[in-house]
């Protein structure tokens, strides 16, 4: 792996998962889920439209409550604190704009649409107290060019990007607090397959570079294979195969992680 | 009209009295938070909305037969939402109206704060369209009401961000948020950002009644207001570089008058009390325009601006 340089801890885990379980009713949404992520950890989880992914994401990004089960999570200060049990609501939505980035698959839930690139990406600096503009806009416009986008598009508004700058503009709008955990949605779905291939670039870059810990979902196994470390299958609201991502994908051992390897065409 | 056959067919001051003990709590619940705005069950007025409802039910329950009412209108007591307004609570409340700041126990007002500072004792009522100041940010009640809760206000600044990198300053000049209190981000109803500071630390009580969107607010006397702003680009007020071509006013807001259609105007005070008084006051005014000329063209630029 690339990124085998960085320093894998093996002391505490950045967010922490057990036997979580969403139910709609009588329905699965997800259950009998555990797992560990690590500080510096990308963890991809796969699986197809329907299979709980979203869900899980949802619930471990406390966007959600789940119906059993916990989820603690490593703060800065405080140490392991368990998101719905020892965190307040305002505590909650405080970390989700400082310490975690959430990257939606369409760049429009992500983003203000009406304003502009600067003021999208200033948001998060503002609301943790920033009030300088000149600071603001100098953070911004740095950001502008991390993600490779012109600094001369910092007073357009994201309506008149393209959509791979859209996505790229959400990224930085995300990562401008310096974030220790992302979560992503389908980052890469609804672009085309240049532009996905640029993403990722972009994305491997920055996780790398920042030290950041990503779960990310996405149903597609090119996507998972270039930027997670471990990865997670799912079917029907179940973990049915887990492992280092290599292992899985080139010896998979669930029925059903040989089919969806094997439906992939191979190039 | 009589007032006999007034006071037999309406309750005092037109409400019925279970309507201004309700609206009397939530006055006092919005007096002890200041800031918060408070719903309350609005009632129909027989005015449309937009012509101060909720204006009209602050006034008429706060009101008594002692009291003494001002009405204003862009600072001008003379134009149709003022004249009508005053005539109301003449015909249903019985009660002395006047034109002058100082005698007046209520001033009820759309778009100004009087110039003459006001005192102890008096009651400044607003009129408000759209009391949320977040709402052109966040359309969803439930997360604006979250974030008030939560003093989640990052977002303002959002828009005064949008403002400079627009505009190059920020831009806006009227209905300029402000912070009440050190807590509640609060609207203070379309006055221009000019009458800002003279909300903080006001001697009077501010209420401040929205007819359609049903919410009180208020800000108690004495009560620490702070307009929003950046480090780098701090709040401001709007100045002239003319005086009041009436009264020679240099510090208070003025309205542009235009006097013919080869580009004449003249800036003359919105408030046209203070503007009256003042020439009352001076023996020589520095006026190139007959007085009365210049004072219909007031009245009529304050109706022609509504």
């Amino acid at each position: 792996m690339t990124s085998s340089n960085q320093t894998r801890s093996p002391e505490q885990a950045l967010l922490s998962v057990k036997d979580l379980a969403m139910m709609y009713g009588n329905r699965i949404g997800c259950q009998n889920i555990s797992f560990d992520l690590r500080p510096g950890e990308v963890l991809g989880i796969v699986g197809e439209s329907g299979s709980g992914k979203s869900t899980l994401l949802n619930c471990i990004s406390a966007q959600l409550k789940p119906t059993f089960g916990s989820v603690s999570y490593h703060t800065r200060h405080d140490g392991e604190q368990n998101l719905f049990e020892d965190m307040s609501e305002p505590e909650r939505r405080f970390l989700m704009r400082t310490d975690w980035a959430f990257v939606h698959q369409n760049p429009r839930d992500g983003l203000r649409m009406g304003v502009s690139a600067g003021a999208n990406i200033g948001e998060r600096l503002m609301a943790v107290g920033w009030r300088h503009y000149g600071n603001i806009r100098d953070t911004a416009t740095d950001w502008l060019g991390k993600v490779e986008i012109s600094t001369e598009r910092l007073d357009d508004l994201p309506s008149t990007f393209s959509g791979g700058m859209q996505q790229r503009l959400q990224i930085a709008r995300n990562l401008v607090t310096a974030p220790r955990l992302v979560f992503m949605d389908e980052p890469t779905g609804g672009l085309d397959v240049s532009v996905q291939a640029k993403l990722l670039d972009l994305l491997r870059g920055l996780v790398q570079n920042l030290g950041l810990s990503v779960v990310i979902v996405t149903h597609d196994l090119a996507v998972a294979r270039l930027l997670s470390h471990r990865l997670m299958v799912m079917k029907s609201g179940h973990v049915v195969e887990s492992g280092l991502t290599d292992q899985v994908l080139d010896d998979p051992q669930d029925p059903y992680t040989q089919l969806l390897v094997s439906s992939i065409l191979q190039s | 009209m009589s007032q006999n056959t007034t006071a037999s067919s309406y309750n005092y001051a037109y409400l019925d009295e279970q309507t201004k003990r309700m609206i009397r709590r939530a006055l006092l619940k919005a007096v002890a938070i200041p800031g918060y705005q408070v719903p309350f069950a609005g009632r129909e007025m027989p005015m449309p909305y937009g012509w101060g409802t909720g204006g009209v039910q602050v006034t008429a329950t706060v009101i008594g037969p002692s009291d003494t009412l001002k009405v204003i209108d862009q600072g001008s007591d003379d134009t149709t939402n003022a004249v009508s307004i005053r005539q109301f609570f003449e015909k249903t409340a019985d009660i002395d109206t006047t034109e002058k700041t100082k005698e007046a126990t209520v001033i009820q007002t759309r778009h100004r704060i009087p110039e003459e500072a006001l005192t102890e004792g008096q009651i400044l009522v607003y009129q408000v369209p759209i009391p949320e100041p977040l709402r052109f940010l966040e359309p969803r009640e439930t997360e604006t009401r979250k974030m008030h809760a939560l003093e989640e206000y990052g977002l303002m600044h959002v828009k005064l961000y949008e403002d400079i990198s627009r505009h190059g300053h920020i831009a806006t000049t009227y209905a300029y948020p402000v912070k009440v209190n050190g807590r509640y981000v609060m609207d203070p109803s379309p006055t221009p950002k000019f009458d800002n500071p003279k909300m903080d630390n006001c001697a009077a009580l501010q209420l401040f009644g929205a007819g359609r969107e049903k919410r009180i607010y208020a800000i108690p006397p004495y009560t620490k207001v702070q307009s929003l702003d950046f480090e780098d680009h701090p709040f401001e007020i709007q100045s002239w570089d003319q005086d009041c071509a009436l009264c020679g006013s240099t510090d208070s807001f003025l309205d542009e008058v235009i006097l013919d259609d080869k580009g004449n105007r003249m800036f003359v005070c919105s408030d046209s009390d203070y503007c009256q008084s003042r020439r009352d006051d001076s023996i020589s005014p520095p006026v190139e325009h007959s007085l009365a000329q210049a004072s219909q063209m007031q009245s009529v630029n304050s109706e022609a601006s509504k």
